[in-house]
């Protein structure tokens, strides 16, 4: 099993049927894997904001939905995670795939990074940064059933330990 | 963006709006006036008042009908707030629902916060961006008898749709309770997906 065909059997576990995403990169085989499979309602939404809007209205309609996003596209929804999400208890699951650290040649993104884990920790929200394919099957499934139960949002931050990062990394960072 | 529209009113025809609904169609309505004015119109459990995140009225309809496709879905918006999130129409209109209609509130102006000029009032026109961005089916209301012939149909079929509203400058009428929770749980009873139990006897 790779880590997003895991991540894929996850969601199924949970019925977690409608997908609104972002794309980048390193998401690409998650995305992949759910745009080829029936199951699921997916959804290319034009701004990460746009995509917690969209499943916060599908949970209220009973579907379970999950935001695909980059580390910059969770820069762009802490207005909708502060007034929506988390003061209305909606039961958010939010997939990042983690920028801006071991090895990154962006330093927009390294900077965007900071400031996730600040706002996470802000608002509240339980989050979890996944780094092996080993553990990652326990804390998806308790995870997702715990944000469902309580209500709450939760966050899945995909560290380069787990997907191996940006591919473009390795050519663009500086040789010494 | 001038039209030759008659100039209407929000509460007015919010009020002919909900007259009109005979089959619990959802009603989303954003930030602000949109939702005072629904709000005012007399509370139904299919209705939800955004009390924040500026722009996702849309994106909220959207979701509700993705997840129940029989059911007629409504969204109440302001022009300034659907400056802020046009990508969404693009969004909507790939994804084609049906059962979905979008009513854009147009005064020109962010009247809430002390009546600034939005570019509605110089030369954007939301039926043009929302046709540029594939939604094929949106128009300017003419009049209020237009209104109320655009809206004498069921919801849960036809979309998308958007209708758009050249309206006065008057504030809300309503005061919507400020309990975000309380909202959201009073709107999933009215979709028949809310908890409860033994705690509605």
């Amino acid at each position: 099993m790779t880590w997003s065909s895991t991540f894929v059997a996850a969601l199924k576990e949970n019925d977690v049927r409608l997908v609104a995403y972002v794309p980048d990169n390193v998401l690409t085989p998650l995305i992949e894997g759910i745009t080829a499979d029936n199951y699921f309602i997916s959804i290319g939404a034009t701004r990460e904001d746009e995509a917690i809007g969209v499943v916060a209205g599908a949970w209220m309609g009973g579907m379970k939905g999950v935001i695909l996003m980059q580390t910059s596209g969770f820069a762009l929804i802490a207005n909708a995670l502060a007034s929506l999400v988390v003061p209305s208890q909606i039961p958010a699951i939010m997939v990042v795939s983690e920028r801006g650290t071991m090895g990154e040649f962006n330093i927009g993104q390294t900077y965007v990074a900071r400031t996730m884990r600040p706002v996470l920790d802000a608002l509240a929200i339980s989050h979890h940064t996944l780094t092996d394919e080993a553990t990652m099957p326990f804390v998806v499934d308790r995870s997702i059933k715990q944000a469902i139960t309580t209500q709450a949002p939760v966050a899945f931050i995909l560290s380069p330990l787990l997907t191996g990062g940006n591919p473009a990394s390795q050519t663009k960072l500086a040789k010494n | 963006m001038s039209t030759n529209s008659k100039v209407l009113n929000r509460a007015d025809l919010t009020k002919r709006l909900v007259g009109k609904l005979k089959h619990d169609e959802a009603v989303v309505a954003g930030i602000g006036n949109a939702n005072f004015d629904l709000f005012a119109a007399g509370h139904r459990p299919q209705n939800f008042y955004m009390l924040g995140s500026m722009g996702l009225a849309c994106p909220i309809a959207l979701g509700v009908a993705i997840a129940q496709p029989e059911r007629g879905v409504i969204a109440l918006e302001g022009d300034g707030s659907i400056l802020m999130a046009l990508g969404c129409l693009a969004t909507i209109a790939t994804v084609a629902p049906r059962n979905l209609t979008i009513v854009i509130w147009d005064n020109g102006i962010y009247q809430i916060t002390g009546k600034q000029a939005a570019a509605t009032k110089g030369v954007t026109d939301i039926v043009a961006v929302a046709r540029g961005a594939g939604i094929a089916n949106a128009s300017w209301v003419k009049d209020e008898k237009h209104f109320d012939e655009l809206i004498d149909r069921r919801f849960d079929t036809g979309g998308p749709i958007l209708l758009a509203v050249k309206i006065d400058d008057r504030p809300g009428v309503g005061k919507t309770i400020r309990d975000p929770a309380l909202i959201r749980n009073r709107f999933m009873k009215g979709l028949g997906t809310g908890r409860g139990g033994p705690l509605d006897a």
